[in-house]
């Protein structure tokens, strides 16, 4: 018991800071998101009168919450299964003993070094619709490219924040993808070779499964990330293109320059936390739904 | 009779597509990089046009100037080093204290500390910009860096490469009246240099990048990071100065590339830390 106690003020000491921290900026906001969305407040916060937890509900059925949540999901919806093939097609592609192969995988991961601001404005400049690069090569087999610009064409703006989104995140996907890849036994390759299996059938039933705990770390990870969508957003459409909104996510509802309740404490905390709960549920369906199909390698 | 050595034309198909998907992949990356290095009119007349011709630095050294770009580079180098440092060292406090003391209620704490990896970012902003502002820290460095000090990611890093470390290292080091933190300091932290190494650089490049909370808690151009400042660039009206933020992208990006190929294996470590496992 003694020796138990005799470590007790170090540890203190050494978990103080970390704690501390921890509880100021991530507990207590975390606590006062939920209190705060059962009330509504004036633009300093100070004075409030409480609406209760019926404001949440108020909130989940708001038209702006609703358009922004397809927003949200439609987004995922694009960037998650095209992330990810990409991801393990590139992975796959760069997993052979060739010369040189090092410069195809800094290649294929540099865009890691890219960070979403720089991203967005990357595809900002090449969407361009008067002088983009993208816009002038293509514009005669997509006409929205030039006229109105393909971020201001209602139909398009989303699909063009997936495409940046996508890119961006490319890098991530390939480098996890890829030491997923060289964790799997060379010898299961050679006697699936031996038993006459095809470069396919391989893929299919030795790359494929044992890849699982690693496909479905990206899945959890892309789909988190898409739900949270907030600088592309920001940088390349501002939320628009208005009136139809078209890329206003969750994330820009709550913290958008323009945003509808931008002053209003109580709402914003209300949206916060039912963005957390969305993105929980899909956490764990996405972990569930795979866990009985996830194979660790022992 | 390997499998994955392909000979002859199956090779240069190998290369070829690997070429044509490298040069998908970078092209963004070309297409800005050499709108960049022309000059103003030069892009606004052939702006498609993919081989370098008449090739200047004057957009770079205008967006630097025009965008005030030195001072954001400044600013965000600051906070990150800043970030860096003070998460490397909260990080190897709390793993020292959950990997090698013994006390009651570590099982509790341990999850509190796990717990609130779950917590994003976007729900937390809205009260901890009302809390810096509170405290008078909104347009200041304080706000910026002492909300992000203490990373859970970074403790279980760290804790993780403590228990690879033989129990003999701790037990002898108390019995010879080692104290505990000449132990970390001495002993452990040099130890466990390469998982440092990857903390430090994932730190780094996350603070570096960060968006969301410096755009909500930074309004003034004394303050602004470089990711939130880029944006000052765009001017909207005016399409001959619509060069210039790709001059502004240029040197946001190369001191991250320049590190990306410098410590590439530390932050495939980083990265990789918490996926491959099972």
């Amino acid at each position: 018991m003694k020796r138990r106690l005799r470590d007790v003020p170090p540890a203190l000491a050494m978990l103080v800071p970390s704690m501390a921290l921890l509880a100021v900026w991530t507990v207590y906001p975390l606590v006062m998101a939920f209190i705060n969305g059962t009330k509504s407040c004036d633009s300093t916060g100070r004075r409030c009168n409480d609406v209760g937890w019926q404001q949440f509900s108020n909130v989940w059925q708001s038209r702006e919450f609703q358009h922004a949540l397809g927003v949200s999901l439609k987004l995922a919806a694009m960037t998650v299964p095209a992330g990810l093939i990409l991801g393990v097609g590139l992975a796959v592609l760069a997993d052979k003993h060739l010369r040189g192969i090092g410069f195809f995988r800094t290649a294929f991961s540099s865009t890691v070094a890219t960070s979403v601001a720089v991203a967005s404005l990357v595809w900002f400049v090449l969407l361009q619709p008067e002088i983009g690069v993208l816009s002038d090569l293509f514009h005669e087999w997509i006409p929205s490219l030039k006229q109105p610009g393909l971020l201001r064409d209602p139909g398009t703006a989303l699909p063009a924040v997936a495409l940046s989104s996508v890119w961006a995140g490319l890098g991530f996907t390939f480098i996890v993808i890829t030491a997923g890849l060289q964790g799997i036994p060379r010898d299961l390759y050679e006697s699936a070779y031996v038993d006459g299996a095809g470069s396919w059938r391989r893929f299919t039933n030795v790359t494929l499964p044992m890849l699982s705990p690693s496909i479905l770390f990206i899945t959890v990870v892309l789909t988190t990330r898409a739900l949270q969508t907030y600088a592309e957003v920001s940088l390349l459409t501002g939320g628009g293109p208005n009136p139809e909104k078209s890329t206003t996510t969750i994330p820009y509802l709550i913290y958008g320059r323009n945003s509808v309740i931008q002053n209003n404490l109580g709402l914003k905390s209300a949206a916060a936390v039912l963005l957390f709960v969305i993105s929980l549920v899909f956490a764990i369906v996405q972990f569930r739904g795979f866990e009985k199909r996830v194979q660790y390698a022992r | 009779m390997r499998a994955d050595r392909p000979r002859g034309w199956r090779l240069v198909g190998r290369y070829t597509v690997l070429g044509v998907v490298a040069a998908v992949v970078l092209f963004p990356i070309y297409a800005v990089l050499l709108q960049a290095l022309k000059s103003g009119p030069d892009a606004l007349d052939h702006p498609s046009s993919l081989l370098p011709t008449h090739l200047t630095l004057d957009t770079i050294t205008t967006a630097w100037t025009d965008g005030n770009l030195g001072r954001m580079m400044l600013n965000s180098m600051l906070v990150s080093l800043l970030v860096t440092a003070g998460v490397m060292l909260t990080s190897l406090l709390s793993a020292y204290a959950f990997a090698f003391l013994r006390f009651p209620g570590r099982g509790v704490l341990f999850v509190f500390f796990v717990a609130t990896m779950l917590v994003p970012a976007e729900v937390t902003v809205v009260i901890n910009r009302r809390t810096a502002d509170s405290l008078g820290w909104l347009n200041s460095y304080q706000g910026l860096v002492v909300p992000a000090l203490a990373s859970t990611f970074g403790m279980l890093l760290v804790r993780q490469m403590f228990l690879t470390l033989p129990k003999e290292l701790h037990e002898a080091a108390s019995l010879d009246g080692v104290g505990h933190l000449r132990f970390l300091w001495e002993v452990a932290a040099p130890l466990s240099r390469p998982t440092l190494g990857a903390l430090g650089l994932f730190t780094f490049l996350g603070t570096w990048n960060a968006y969301l909370w410096p755009s909500q808690v930074i309004t003034d151009e004394a303050h602004k990071t470089i990711q939130i400042g880029l944006e000052d660039l765009k001017t909207p009206g005016d399409i001959s100065r619509f060069n210039l933020i790709t001059g502004g992208l240029v040197i946001a990006a190369l001191p991250i590339f320049v590190m990306l190929v410098l410590f590439q294996r530390q932050l495939v470590r980083g990265l990789t830390a918490g996926a491959v496992k099972g």
